[in-house]
C-alpha cells in the first residue's frame, strides 16, 4: 500500500451526509420512519419530511416521549430514525433508550447531530463528550462516528439494514470531505487510510481529518503512521486493531469525546488484555467544554494535528 | 352471549389469578402483589373477552389488538393472565423471578417471553411505546387496537404527559389507555405524595376522551371498553380512569399501600388463599 497524501476540496457539514443518506433510504425503504424533536432544520431532516410527510413524525421538545415511541413503532415493522443533538439523543434519555429500546432490543436508530466540542458557540450544555461511553456501555448497543459528509451518509444508509439499535454520532461544522462517495463502508469495519510502520494511529469521528495531518507532519521528521478510521466503536474491529498494534508497537488514538469512557479507553482495554504497548488517548482530559470557533476550540482542548504529532514523538521517544 | 354466564366464568379466572398471584410472590418472597391483585378483573376482562388476540405470540402483533404494561411491577397479575390464556404453560409462573426464568422480576423481551413486547418497570414510558405501536399500525392499515395501562402514581412522571400531550395533538385515535386509579403508591397515598389533584380535568385539558370505570365490577369494565371502543377513529385518544383497590380479594391486603411490594408470610399465604377459590386448577 503506497502512502498516499489525503487533500480535500470541499468541506461539508456531517450531519448533511445523514440527511441525504435518510433521504436516499427512505425512498427505497418504505419502512424508514424519521421522528425529530424541533432540530427538523438543523439534522437537515427537512428533505425526507418534505417528500415523505406520511412517514416523518415531529414530537416537539420531549425527547424521553420520542424515544417511547420509536420504540413502540418498531411493533409492527417499522424502521424508526430520530433525530436530535447527540446531548438530547443520550444523556437526557438515557434510561429510555436503556429500557425502551436496548434492554428490549428494538430496532431504532438513534440519530445524534451536533456531537462534541466542534458544536462550537453554543458551549458546554450542549457539547456533549460523554455520549460514547454511555452508548457503548449498553449491551447490543452498536455505536458509530463517521468521519465525513460521505462516510455519514454510507453509514446512515447501512444502519437501516442492520438489525437492532444503532447509536450513529456526527456533527455540526463544515468538515473536510476527504473519502469516496462510492467507499465500501462496513459497520464493525475498520479502514486504513494510510499503511505506516512506527505508529498506529486510531481515529474517529472528526479527529480522522486531525489524525491524517498529523501524519503529514510525522512523516516531514521521518516517522512512519499507520491511520486507522475506526468509524464503529462498538463492536470494535479488535482483528485490525491488534493486528495494527502488534506490527507498530505503538498506539495512539484519537476521539472528540472525554478520554473517559470513549474510543481510547476501548482500545486500551482490548490492547492490555491481548497485547499491551504504549499507548496515548487523545481526547478532551475529563473537563467541559466552553462556547467558541470549533478550530479554536480544537486547539484549546488539544485535539489538534501538532497534539497528536507531539503524542506520537513522545510515545517513540520514550522506548 | 349471555353477559352474566360471561361474567361468572370471568370471575372464576379471576380468582384462579389472584391465586396465583400471591402463590407466585409467596413463593420467592418477593414482587408485587397489591396493584396486581387490584388489576387481576381488569387483565381477565382483556384477555379472556375483550382483546382479539392471534393464536400464536408473534412480536408484531400485526391483526390483532396489543397490550402493554407500562407499570411493570404488577407483573405477577400479567404473568398469571398471559399463562392462563394460553401464552405459555402455566407450570412456569412457579419460575417467576428465580435463576435462569423467562418471567423476570419486571417484564422483560430479553427472555423472549410470549405476551411481552416491551421491557417496563422504570415508570412512565409505557405510553409513549403504546403511541409508536398505534402509529405503526395506522401506517401498516391495521385496524386493530392497542392498549396501555399505567399506574396513578406513574403519573407523576413527565414523560406521562409528553406522551398524553403527543397523542391528542396527532390524533392517535386507535389506542384505549387505563389508568389503574388505585390512590396509593409505594410511600403512601397518591394525594399525600404528590397529589394528581383532578385528573380527569386534566387528562380532557389534554385532549383526551375521559372515560371512568370501577376496576374490580365486571360490568362496569366491559361496558366502559365497550364505550371506549365506540369512541375510537374519533380523532381523539381515549382514557379510562379505572378505579380499583389495591390488594383486592385478599381482605387484609386491601386498600393499604403497605402491600404495594411486600410478599404474604406462611400464615398470610395460607389465609389469603383461603378467601380465593380454586376454580382452574393451582399451577
Amino acid at each position: 500500500m503506497e502512502r498516499k497524501e489525503y487533500t480535500y476540496t470541499e468541506k461539508k457539514d456531517t450531519r448533511s451526509g445523514f440527511g441525504e443518506g435518510l433521504y436516499e433510504i427512505g425512498g427505497k425503504n418504505k419502512n424508514v420512519v424519521a421522528l425529530c424533536a424541533d432540530l427538523t432544520g438543523s439534522l437537515k431532516m427537512n428533505q425526507f419530511k418534505n417528500d415523505f410527510p406520511e412517514r416523518f413524525f415531529q414530537v416537539g421538545i420531549a425527547e424521553a416521549n420520542m424515544m417511547g415511541i420509536a420504540a413502540g413503532m418498531t411493533i409492527g415493522g417499522k424502521i424508526p430514525f430520530t433525530g436530535t443533538f447527540a446531548n438530547f439523543s443520550t444523556g437526557r434519555v438515557y434510561d429510555q433508550i436503556r429500557q425502551s429500546i436496548a434492554y428490549s432490543g428494538k430496532n431504532v436508530k438513534i440519530c445524534a447531530s451536533h456531537a462534541g466540542i466542534t458544536l462550537g458557540e453554543d458551549g458546554a450544555t450542549h457539547q456533549i463528550l460523554e455520549d460514547i461511553g454511555m452508548m457503548k456501555m449498553l449491551p447490543d448497543m452498536t455505536v458509530i462516528n463517521p468521519c465525513d459528509y460521505n462516510q455519514t451518509k454510507l453509514a446512515t444508509i447501512a444502519i437501516a439494514d442492520h438489525i437492532g439499535p444503532v447509536y450513529l454520532r456526527f456533527g455540526r461544522p463544515k468538515w473536510p470531505i476527504f473519502t469516496k462517495e462510492n467507499e465500501n463502508f462496513i459497520i464493525g469495519k475498520a479502514i486504513k487510510f494510510i499503511e505506516g510502520r512506527d505508529v498506529s494511529i486510531f481515529a474517529t469521528g472528526h479527529m480522522l481529518w486531525q489524525a491524517l495531518e498529523a501524519e503529514k507532519l510525522l512523516y516531514k521528521m521521518g516517522i512512519s503512521s499507520e491511520v486507522i478510521n475506526i468509524h464503529t466503536i462498538k463492536p470494535l474491529d479488535k482483528d485490525a486493531i491488534l493486528k495494527s498494534a502488534k506490527k507498530t508497537g505503538h498506539v495512539v488514538s484519537c476521539e472528540e469525546h472525554n478520554v473517559i469512557g470513549g474510543l481510547g479507553e476501548s482500545i486500551s482495554r482490548l490492547l492490555s488484555e491481548n497485547n499491551p504497548c504504549p499507548m496515548k488517548i487523545i481526547g478532551v482530559n475529563d473537563t467541559f467544554g466552553e462556547s467558541g470557533k470549533p478550530l479554536d476550540l480544537l486547539e484549546k482542548y488539544k485535539l489538534d494535528p501538532n497534539t497528536i504529532k507531539k503524542a506520537v514523538t513522545d510515545l517513540i521517544n520514550s522506548k | 352471549m349471555n353477559n352474566s354466564i360471561k361474567i361468572e366464568e370471568l370471575k372464576n379466572i379471576s380468582s384462579q389469578v389472584r391465586r396465583d398471584i400471591v402463590r407466585m410472590v409467596h413463593k420467592v418472597q418477593s414482587g408485587h402483589p397489591g396493584g396486581s391483585l387490584g388489576c387481576a378483573d381488569f387483565f381477565v376482562s382483556l384477555f379472556f373477552h375483550v382483546m382479539k388476540k392471534n393464536s400464536s405470540f408473534k412480536m408484531d402483533g400485526i391483526n390483532e389488538d396489543i397490550f402493554f404494561l407500562s407499570n411493570g411491577h404488577i407483573s405477577p397479575v400479567f404473568y398469571s393472565v398471559l399463562a392462563r390464556s394460553g401464552y405459555f404453560d402455566i407450570k412456569e409462573l412457579d419460575s417467576f423471578r428465580k435463576l435462569n426464568s423467562r418471567l423476570q422480576g419486571h417484564p422483560a423481551t430479553h427472555e423472549k417471553l410470549p405476551g411481552i413486547r416491551i421491557a417496563s418497570g422504570s415508570l412512565g414510558q409505557g405510553l409513549s411505546v403504546a403511541i409508536g405501536s398505534a402509529i405503526t399500525k395506522k401506517l401498516n392499515n391495521d385496524k386493530n387496537i392497542v392498549y396501555v395501562l399505567l399506574g396513578d402514581g406513574e403519573l407523576q412522571e413527565g414523560q406521562v404527559w409528553e406522551a398524553l400531550m403527543f397523542a391528542a395533538h396527532n390524533k392517535v385515535d386507535n389506542i384505549i389507555a387505563t389508568i389503574d386509579y388505585n390512590g396509593q403508591q409505594i410511600d403512601g397515598q397518591v394525594d399525600e405524595v404528590n397529589s394528581l389533584l383532578n385528573l380527569k380535568d386534566k387528562l380532557e385539558s389534554f385532549g383526551w376522551i375521559v372515560i371512568e370505570s370501577d376496576g374490580n365490577d365486571f360490568n362496569s369494565i366491559l361496558n366502559v371498553m365497550n364505550e371506549a371502543k365506540k369512541n375510537l377513529n374519533t380523532g381523539y385518544p381515549v382514557i379510562n380512569i379505572m378505579k380499583t383497590i389495591m390488594g383486592k380479594g385478599v381482605n387484609f391486603m386491601e386498600n393499604s399501600h403497605k402491600w404495594h411490594g411486600i410478599p404474604p408470610n406462611d400464615e398470610q399465604l395460607s389465609e389469603a388463599l383461603s378467601q380465593l377459590e380454586e376454580t382452574l386448577g393451582d399451577y
